[in-house]
């Protein structure tokens, strides 16, 4: 036993030198946790999990009725539903993520005051059960897809890597956001104030071909802007162009955010059990 | 050997807010605080920033130094604000400190609530599984120890209903059951024994002396003299953020004692109600033979114990005064009441009770201090446990029940008895 032990060295200001191996031995509470939440969630509910499907599926209904039979937007050959659904899936997963995350160490304060582990478990496994949501939503969209008879071609191979930027735009998100809202609560009422917002700056309820070719990289300054034209053109085909240099821009600005949210989350995590 | 825990110099700062009452901070204010500095600097560019009256500094801890061995168990004592939770809570990882540095050789467990995590609308065995990784224990761990905890926790009947509607008894257990079979070389636990029941507390010390036996690291914070006399070996007094005394927990208890920073020897009820609407408490004290309020005691003098009491209405029982002698063990010692009372009429009382010497032990004993009538249906009008102490105390030198070694004598009491030899 004795040959095995570690020496653990705690000191102000030191940066864990193992804290990527806490984080794998840890493996196992993102699980646990995620676990709990959908555990939790429909817990003294009728339908149970058929809300994850239910929810979304209305979402695209309204959605549907608003923007292509009462706004009369365009959606090519493609039925609209699908290119509200391809929209709806990522960013219902980020916002859902986001916010989830944002809120994860407030609403576990008492095991961060209590307990060490690797706080980056607690927003990580809430962007995990968002992550699991998305893939339920998803059975809608293959159902959509099979009642409109749409085949989708070889774009849709491409799908798990814009899936990819989708989870490393909401934990980036989510990091800064869980982090700052340990120390300024502002950002509670903030969160909402985002999701709701950016549903409507991102092209979820219409295509983003509708805005003017010159304001097309301004407009991809919102990272779900890429993430959503890369889903539409993964799943549609080539029924929607994909504006590269505004991709590539949200790409990039993911990758900053997703980095600096962990760097700034692990500078401060060491705070968070004075500050929460 | 390398101690399993070397601490050097640590302090942790915190800063004191003394403006706002929100535990947390408001963007706003950070704005507008940064705004203010800002035009107080182009005002004056020149002078430095003032202190800010707003903001004080407090060390919890300063200048800790100490170091435990592998396999000691480890009472840490002090009264509320001595630094004994924050000390925990650096050791344990939760929080950095602010200087200082800490080496732990071994795998650390910290339990420093009951049930951390534990979720209301889960059922017991999901509980189980979530509280058992929470506190680092891998999924095969926790199966292998399924059984065993359930077992301890007594509640094999309510694995599969939700721990909402178990009574804080069995959550307790439940909690406690799960922790104490992490396997870690380091434990570090705070007060989780305050509660669930008598039997449980037992079986709770119980589990911790087993793992201390097991040649692991106990660190146990606590409030309870007699628990901390009774699980630990060694102990760290805690003053106001620095160690006072550390030793052998004999003689650190008594440290504590004697700078009056225990449960006193002397205890004024008159500002705190104690009571019911017939009778309450005014005060209690612990006195030696010539009168004086007395911590400390021969063993071959007597213990005077002195409750006075005030009777607020007319027609009240009989009512009997009774004193409950707790050891440090947290065994009852025995129970006396007066046995000789009448009726008696509104107004303050004074009700002594003598203990003869050589009686007692040595030893930490606790008093509580009781009135309860029998008539016309039985009350207990009040019953403050353990609100004072006092020590018997053996010097050795011409103590009639001492013979001529200093090994201790076990037992609640040493009295001394008439014996007799005669030729057969």
């Amino acid at each position: 036993m004795s040959a095995t032990q570690q020496l653990l060295i705690i000191e102000a200001g030191r940066s864990e030198r193992h804290y990527w191996r806490d984080l794998w031995r840890y493996r196992e509470l993102f699980y646990f946790l995620a676990w709990r939440d959908i555990l939790v969630r429909y817990k003294q509910t009728v339908i149970g999990l058929a809300w994850s499907l239910l929810r979304p599926f209305l979402t695209m209904l309204v959605f549907t009725l608003v923007f292509s039979k009462l706004a009369k937007l365009p959606s090519g050959n493609v039925p609209y539903p699908i290119l509200i659904f391809a929209a709806l899936l990522p960013w219902q997963f980020f916002a859902n993520a986001f916010s989830e995350a944002g809120n994860s160490l407030i609403n576990n304060s008492n095991m961060i005051s209590k307990v060490y582990f690797p706080r980056l478990v607690v927003p990580a496994s809430a962007v995990i059960v968002s992550f699991i949501d998305f893939l339920i939503s998803g059975i809608i969209l293959v159902g959509l897809m099979a009642w409109y008879g749409y085949m989708p071609d070889w774009h849709i191979v491409l799908l798990p890597v814009f899936t990819l930027i989708a989870f490393a735009a909401s934990m980036g998100a989510g990091l800064w956001m869980a982090a700052l809202n340990v120390k300024y609560r502002d950002f509670r009422y903030i969160i909402p104030f985002v999701v709701q917002l950016g549903l409507y700056v991102s092209p979820v309820g219409f295509s983003s071909s509708i805005v003017p070719e010159k304001w097309r990289l301004l407009y991809s300054i919102n990272p779900m802007v890429g993430v959503i034209d890369g889903f539409r053109w993964s799943i549609m085909g080539g029924e929607a162009q994909l504006y590269w240099p505004g991709f590539f821009l949200s790409i990039g600005l993911v990758t900053v955010m997703l980095i600096t949210g962990i760097v700034y989350f692990r500078q401060t995590e060491r705070r968070f059990a004075d500050l929460i | 050997m390398q101690p399993a825990i070397s601490v050097q110099n640590l302090g942790k700062r915190y800063v004191l807010s003394h403006q706002f009452q929100e535990r947390y901070t408001a963007l706003r204010d950070v704005v507008s605080n940064g705004v203010k500095k800002l035009a107080d600097k182009l005002r004056h560019p020149l002078t430095a920033p003032a202190e800010d009256p707003t903001h004080e500094e407090f060390w919890a801890l300063r200048d800790v130094n100490f170091e435990i061995q592998q396999g000691d168990r480890v009472g840490i004592i002090g009264r509320n604000g001595a630094g004994k939770s924050t000390l925990l809570k650096i050791l344990s990882r939760i929080t950095e400190p602010t200087c200082g540095q800490i080496k732990i050789k071994g795998r650390v467990s910290s339990l420093l609530e009951v049930g951390t995590g534990f979720h209301p609308e889960l059922t017991g065995r999901e509980n189980i599984f979530l509280n058992g990784a929470i506190l680092g224990m891998s999924k095969a761990e926790i199966a292998r120890k399924f059984d065993e905890i359930v077992a301890f926790a007594e509640v094999e009947k309510f694995l599969d209903t939700p721990v909402k509607r178990y009574s804080s008894g069995m959550y307790v257990r439940l909690a406690f059951a799960v922790a104490a079979n992490l396997e870690p070389e380091i434990l570090i636990v705070d007060e989780v024994l305050a509660v669930g029941d008598q039997q449980f507390q037992k079986k709770c010390l119980g589990k911790m002396e087993e793992v201390g036996k097991e040649g692991r690291t106990v660190i146990f914070v606590s409030h309870s003299m007699p628990t901390v006399t009774s699980l630990c070996d060694r102990a760290i007094l805690l003053e106001s953020g620095r160690v006072a005394k550390m030793g052998p927990t004999s003689e650190v208890v008594m440290h504590y004692y004697t700078s009056g920073q225990a449960s006193p020897a002397s205890a004024d009820f008159s500002a705190k109600y104690v009571g019911d609407s017939k009778v309450r408490l005014l005060k209690g004290d612990i006195k030696n033979s010539k009168g004086g309020v007395a911590l400390e005691t021969r063993i071959d003098e007597p213990v005077v114990v002195e409750m006075a009491f005030e009777i607020l209405e007319k027609n009240v029982p009989v009512l009997v005064p009774n004193f409950h002698f707790y050891t440090a063990g947290g065994d009852c010692a025995f129970v006396s009441h007066d046995t000789g009372m009448q009726y008696l009429a509104q107004g303050k009382y004074v009700s002594k009770c003598i203990i003869p010497g050589n009686f007692l032990n040595e030893g930490s004993y606790f008093v509580g201090m009781a009135i309860s009538s029998f008539s016309p249906t039985t009350a207990v009008h009040f019953y403050e446990k353990s609100c004072l102490s006092f020590n018997v105390i053996d010097p050795h030198e011409g103590i009639i029940t001492r013979p001529n070694h200093a090994i201790p004598i076990p037992g609640v009491v040493r009295p001394y008895l008439a014996w007799e030899v005669a030729a057969l």
